[in-house]
């Protein structure tokens, strides 16, 4: 059993996303989080202190720990948003801005 | 702070000091503060005299202290966006210059060596490499572990003690009596709330200001940067809401934006229109800051008195109460010096400054208190103990900019 | 000027929709401002629709109360009743003279543009979190609250791992386990800090409720056919992993909170789903000047009406005080139609809502039972190392924190903030202030967070004329 089938889920075509530069499968309407969950990823940030790796903590968009680069944008909460085709998803350092 | 000032160097001048405070160490204007050490803000006279002085002993607590008060002697820099205001800015700084600021004009094409995220074309700038800044919580909260005072916090000043012959003789507080022959008065916004239970006037108001808090961010803006319209917002009278950017980077990653000034009251509900104007000011010396978000933002309460200097002394009209409050919204920049003047008059020495544009008792017109002179002296005499009073729950002179 | 009386409700869980079908019934034009793209909330959160579940229902419970309020709103939404607007996170609701309010909010999932809505008056339904408490390990990759847990399965049917373990206290842990073991994870163990000594002395209260009791029945029953080992007066002590998790350790509890020797053991696991209780969302209500109570003051005060002190404003739901999704439901629907009679210039009639009133007190006797049965776990705070990162914004550890009340003097929330910057991170304190309050014997008090979210400063600039 696995919660596609529980749910007897129809999902649309899964697509590719790129994930710190290698692919990972999608399903249309999943959460950033909940890709990268699937394909077995956990973290995808890395703390401004101690450099310590973070993913989904709360899941609902309080924590803000899931926080991600999603093409180039730092700071998106990988558990609300939604992934698109084509997204290059990639691990973000500290405050995922650089200073120059 | 200017509490934890005065207990700081009140103790290291050999006194007994206590410290009360109705409310948690910081709890007053001191916690809503961005921490300015601000020379760059103040035109010639008595308050830049003493912000000299406050910087020059900020430095050495900054060696001393290290890290934990997040002391960074950064430096200022103040833009101009039209040529008017870069002239009006320059006959400032000459001004200041005369009287022992560093100023150094910044041409237009050496803005962005300083602060490369700074707006496109501005007219120019002045650097203040004299300006700094700390952490205020971290700071009141050191400097008074730093006295080695005896902190009563949560406890509440309900009235003053007096000898036979009236002068004070300590303070009495929801918590039990306090005996000291001098009390500062260092409580900051309610500072007029404290002088009454002494039975004097003075007329502090609170100046509502809002900060806006960002995100973490690497370090984007290097300064403390403002806008060279914010001294005139400072000097000015006006009680409806007037804000003109001041943008600064933080240890800890946050950038603070100011500084938004309104009389009304202590409403501490959050406007909109503050924050809106705060953050299109600062937008527009920091193009790439709408995109950032602000996490939070708080109202602090600056301490103003009328004429927009502190009350700094002994009050003839109390025998035995020395004020140190009023500092409006450079509280935390002038409370070093303020807490070596304090020290200085409590232990009978000649101050350092003088005193005489500080003089609490100056907006007494009819002059109907105390006609009792040679008062000055009174407290400091034989001074083993002193009240640091930080007074009521929130004190101090914060540094809303 | 014959416009209807308007209405915003914030948030589409249980208690905004029924406050938004109540009073959209009654002839008040609803607009209902939710974050999510679709509406439910955290209880009815649905999966999202391009994964097409043809069954959403096996990941839920009292679906037939769910089909009710999604069919309601559909209709309602078809008349043009209610208009819902979604991915719309609302950030401050300030109140103007009137008196109106303006509902702020940024449109999701990017959150970079604002947008204002206007009403009359306001229905805050902004649900809860879930209280996590520290311990060490508890920031490694894979230690997940129970909540999320859920919240990621039943949205994105997608699960944390293979190798469960569900821990803390609380009746979340329940669902969270039997609903992770019906999708497929092995569930090594639920571990329930509440003893049976704990539950049994709230017996009565608890047994005063047939159906919640029913309910635990048929939850004992899911976890004994998924064969998940249920450990009662046990505790987490650590989460062991280097750059994520690998197992935690369990251990069993004395009455006086110390950990019986002997008992501690090893559980491999990849995942670990932790929970101690809920919060309230209080933000909103705290900036429009709402009086907040609740026993550590951190619940939205509310009379039988469901009216808060500010003229215009009404609380539903767990912002009120956690008690569930029935709860939230009943006082949702008496919410809604005393706005209706309110803003028609009417006092409502509280005979006609007698049956909801019943059940709202019913159900909260019961879950004030619930509460004091599912203390967090004792001796918790004794129990975390000077290093354990309590705040997980900022990594302030518990050993600075200490330090801040103990040698600085911090003796309250905002002054451990200041002193350390616990609380001053992205989650604004939302996460770690019960923990900074446990562990510096501080009175957990509700924050206040004039920006319910992190607000673009291009969008606070952009901000419309009060």
């Amino acid at each position: 059993m696995n919660p596609l089938e529980l749910a007897r889920a129809r999902p649309g075509e899964a697509f590719t996303v790129l994930f710190d530069d290698r692919p990972v499968p999608a399903l249309p309407g999943q959460t950033v989080a909940a890709a990268l969950w699937a394909a077995g990823v956990t973290a995808w940030r890395s703390t401004r202190g101690a450099g310590r790796p973070r993913g989904v903590f709360c899941g609902i968009g309080v924590c803000f720990d899931c926080l991600v680069s999603v093409n180039g944008r730092p700071n998106r909460r990988a558990c609300l948003v939604p992934v698109q085709p084509g997204d290059v998803i990639r691990t973000q350092e500290g405050t995922g801005r650089d200073d120059d | 702070m200017v509490g934890a000032a005065c207990a700081l160097y009140a103790s290291r001048a050999g006194l007994d000091v206590r410290v009360v405070d109705r409310g948690p160490v910081a709890g007053g204007t001191t916690g809503a503060g961005e921490g300015n050490l601000l020379v760059s803000d103040k035109e010639p006279g008595p308050e830049l005299g003493l912000a000299l002085l406050s910087a020059r002993l900020w430095s050495r607590l900054g060696d001393e202290l290290g890290t934990a008060v997040e002391y960074e002697p950064k430096g200022g820099l103040v833009v101009a966006s039209a040529p008017e205001t870069l002239t009006a800015l320059r006959a400032f700084a000459g001004g200041q210059r005369r009287a022992g600021v560093r100023a150094d004009p910044v041409p237009a094409d050496q803005l962005a060596s300083l602060e490369p995220h700074l707006a496109d074309g501005m007219a120019g700038g002045m650097h203040y490499p004299q300006d700094a800044q700390v952490m205020p919580a971290l700071a009141a909260a050191h400097l008074l572990r730093a006295s080695g005072a005896p902190v009563h916090t949560g406890w509440t000043v309900t009235g003053m003690l007096r000898t036979a012959d009236g002068a004070l003789a300590g303070v009495r507080t929801d918590r039990g009596e306090l005996h000291a022959p001098a009390v500062v008065n260092a409580a900051g916004t309610w500072g007029g709330d404290l002088a009454a239970l002494a039975g004097v006037r003075l007329p502090v108001l609170p100046r509502r200001g809002f900060v806006l808090v960002t995100e973490p961010l690497p370090r984007m803006v290097r300064h403390k940067v403002y806008a060279a319209d914010y001294v005139a917002d400072v000097a000015s009278d006006s009680a409806s809401l007037r804000t003109s950017p001041v943008v600064e980077g933080t240890a800890a990653g946050p950038v603070l934006i100011g500084a938004s000034r309104e009389r009304v009251g202590f409403d501490r509900s959050l406007s909109l229109a503050a924050v809106r104007a705060l953050a299109a000011g600062a937008i527009g010396l920091f193009p790439f800051l709408e995109r950032v978000r602000a996490l939070r933002t708080y109202a602090g309460f600056r301490p103003y008195l009328p004429d927009h200097l502190p009350a700094i002394g002994p009050d003839p009209r109390a025998p035995g109460l020395f004020h140190a409050c009023g500092h409006e919204g450079a509280g935390i920049g002038l409370a070093t010096g303020t807490g070596q003047l304090i020290a200085q008059t409590l232990t009978g020495k000649t101050p350092e400054l003088d005193l005489t544009p500080f003089r609490p008792e100056r907006f007494d017109n009819d002059g109907s208190d105390t006609g009792d002179s040679g008062t000055d002296d009174s407290g400091t005499d034989d001074s083993d103990a002193a009240d640091s009073d930080t007074g009521e729950s929130d004190t101090d002179g914060g540094d809303t900019p | 000027m014959t416009e209807r009386a308007h209405l915003a409700v914030v948030g589409a869980g249980p208690a905004g929709l029924a406050g938004a079908l109540a009073a959209a019934e009654r002839g008040v034009r609803v607009t209902l401002v939710d974050a999510a793209e679709q509406a439910g909330g955290q209880f009815y959160r649905q999966p999202a629709r391009p994964l097409g579940a043809r069954r959403p229902k096996a990941l839920h419970h009292q679906w037939h109360t769910w089909e009710r309020l999604r069919d309601g709103l559909e209709r309602h939404v078809s008349s043009g009743r209610i208009t819902h607007l979604t991915d719309h996170h609302v950030w401050s609701v300030q109140r103007a003279p009137g008196p109106s309010f303006a509902v702020h909010a940024l449109l999701g999932p990017a959150q970079e543009e604002g947008v204002t809505v206007r009403a009359d008056a306001v229905l805050l339904a902004t649900g809860g979190y879930e209280r996590v408490l520290p311990f060490p390990g508890w920031t490694l990759p894979g230690v997940v609250t129970a909540g999320g847990a859920q919240a990621m399965l039943k949205g994105g049917l997608v699960l944390p791992g293979r190798t469960v373990v569900v821990a803390g206290t609380g009746p979340l842990l329940l669902p969270v386990a039997t609903g992770l073991a019906a999708a497929g994870a092995r569930v090594a163990a639920l571990v329930e800090s509440a003893g049976p000594a704990a539950l049994l002395r709230h017996a009565p209260a608890l047994a005063a409720q047939p159906a919640k009791l029913a309910e635990g029945a048929w939850y004992a029953g899911r976890l004994a056919r998924h064969k998940v080992r249920v450990l009662t007066g046990h505790t987490v002590l650590e989460a062991h992993g280097t750059d994520r998790l690998e197992a935690v350790s369990v251990a069993a509890l004395r009455r006086d909170g110390r950990i019986r020797p002997g008992s501690a053991h090893r559980v491999p696991c990849d995942t670990l789903a932790v929970g101690h209780g809920m919060l309230a969302h209080t933000d909103l209500a705290g900036t429009l000047g709402c009086t907040l109570a609740g026993t550590e003051g951190t619940a939205v005060r509310a009379d039988d009406e469901q009216r808060t002190d500010v003229p215009g404003v009404w609380a539903a739901g767990e912002t009120t005080g956690i008690g569930g999704a029935a709860l939230a439901l009943a006082e949702g629907h008496i919410a809604g139609r005393s706005i209706a009679a309110r803003l028609d210039g009417r006092a409502p009639d509280p005979r006609s809502w007698a049956a909801a009133a019943r059940s709202r007190s019913r159900l909260r006797r019961f879950f004030t039972a619930l509460d004091a049965a599912y203390g967090p776990p004792a001796g918790w705070a004794e129990r975390l190392t000077g290093d354990t990162v309590v705040c997980r914004c900022e990594e302030v550890t518990a050993g600075t924190v200490r330090t801040a009340a103990d040698a600085l003097g911090a003796g309250d929330l905002r002054t451990v903030k200041l002193l350390t910057r616990a609380g001053m991170g992205w989650c604004q304190g939302r996460m770690c202030a019960p923990a900074v309050a446990g562990l510096t014997g501080c009175p957990l008090t509700a924050d206040r967070r004039p920006f319910a979210r992190p607000v673009p400063l291009g969008v606070l600039a952009g901000l419309p004329d009060a």
